[in-house]
């Protein structure tokens, strides 16, 4: 067993303890911090797969701001232990028991597929140069749609998030509320 | 060119990639079920479109090493797949989160229970 080996148990290893801890952590800035320590691994298995772009983007995406954007978010509720709302023992084991049967079937039907070897530190694709090639050749159009997506969920996060109290509709509302008082 | 420190040190059978996947993928489905935390469900989520990108990179690299000799770009397709997921992933939090923030700010509660009041 070589070194690659070894590196991809213990990672494997940590993965799965750490997303473990993220469905059992009863404090949510617990869960998110679990998380990080979940995807920093994924990043572990994507170098040692050899793809540095999507280790680098992984890390500075998924754990950099999408994860602090949660933890802003907790903390900005301040939610805590206390104020966790719980499921019933039941529903938590039906839930587990469900998720075990799938885990079953998959394993069991999976079991038997043709062994095929991936490699491991090798291979060329996942560099930022060949990827970068294909991603303003072949898909600068998927890449330019993407771009659409972000200003849209940009704009929809604004709206959304917005306060409605003051909003010009409900004013307008409140002055035909007024009208009509008057008029009877 | 940056050469990886563990270039050329071994192969892994993609089986256990598979099996590592799934047990993420479940772990992500059973957090989905047993979680009434808004936040932590959408986490679980987030979860199990990680576990998919890791199979997705699995599997380009052992396609890369089917077909890497007769076309040398095999496999990027599924890095840029996983590149766009990302991308939609980062789009989905921030109107998520958004919608989060005015559920909090409407019921002062993240707990999902409370949205059964669409039904009515």
């Amino acid at each position: 067993m070589g070194i690659t080996q070894i590196l991809f148990w213990a990672l494997s290893i940590i993965s799965l303890f750490s997303a473990l801890m993220v469905i059992t952590s009863k404090n949510p800035v617990f869960s998110v911090l679990w998380l990080i320590v979940t995807f920093f691994t994924i990043s572990g298995h994507y170098i040692l797969l050899n793809a540095q772009f999507l280790a680098v983007v992984n890390i500075i995406v998924y754990a950099g701001a999408i994860m602090v954007l949660f933890l802003f978010v907790i903390m900005l509720m301040n939610l805590s232990k206390d104020t966790e709302p719980q499921k019933s023992k039941w529903l938590k084991l039906a839930g587990a028991v469900t998720g075990g049967s799938l885990l079953l079937v998959l394993v069991a039907a999976l079991r038997g597929t043709e062994s095929r070897m991936t490699e491991l530190g090798t291979g060329e694709i996942g560099l930022i140069q060949n990827l970068g090639h294909v991603l303003f050749t072949e898909y600068v159009v998927p890449f330019e749609i993407a771009s659409i997506l972000f200003l849209s969920a940009m704009i929809g996060a604004v709206v959304i998030g917005k306060r409605e109290v003051h909003s010009p509709v409900h004013k307008e509302v409140e002055k035909l509320d007024e009208m009509q008082e008057v008029m009877h | 060119m940056f050469q990886s420190p563990f270039r050329g040190l071994g192969f892994m059978d993609i089986k256990y990639y598979i099996f590592l996947s799934v047990a993420l993928f479940v772990m992500g489905i059973i957090g989905v079920l047993t979680r009434r935390n808004a936040i932590i469900i959408f986490m679980c989520i987030e979860l199990m479109l990680n576990a998919v990108n890791l199979l997705l990179v699995a599997f380009s690299k052992m396609h890369h090493l089917a077909a890497g000799v007769a076309n040398p770009n095999a496999g990027s397709e599924a890095q840029l797949f996983v590149f766009f997921i990302m991308v939609v992933a980062a789009a989905e939090v921030s109107v998520g989160l958004a919608i989060i923030v005015m559920l909090f700010r409407n019921t002062h509660s993240v707990d999902v229970n409370f949205l059964n009041r669409l039904k009515h």
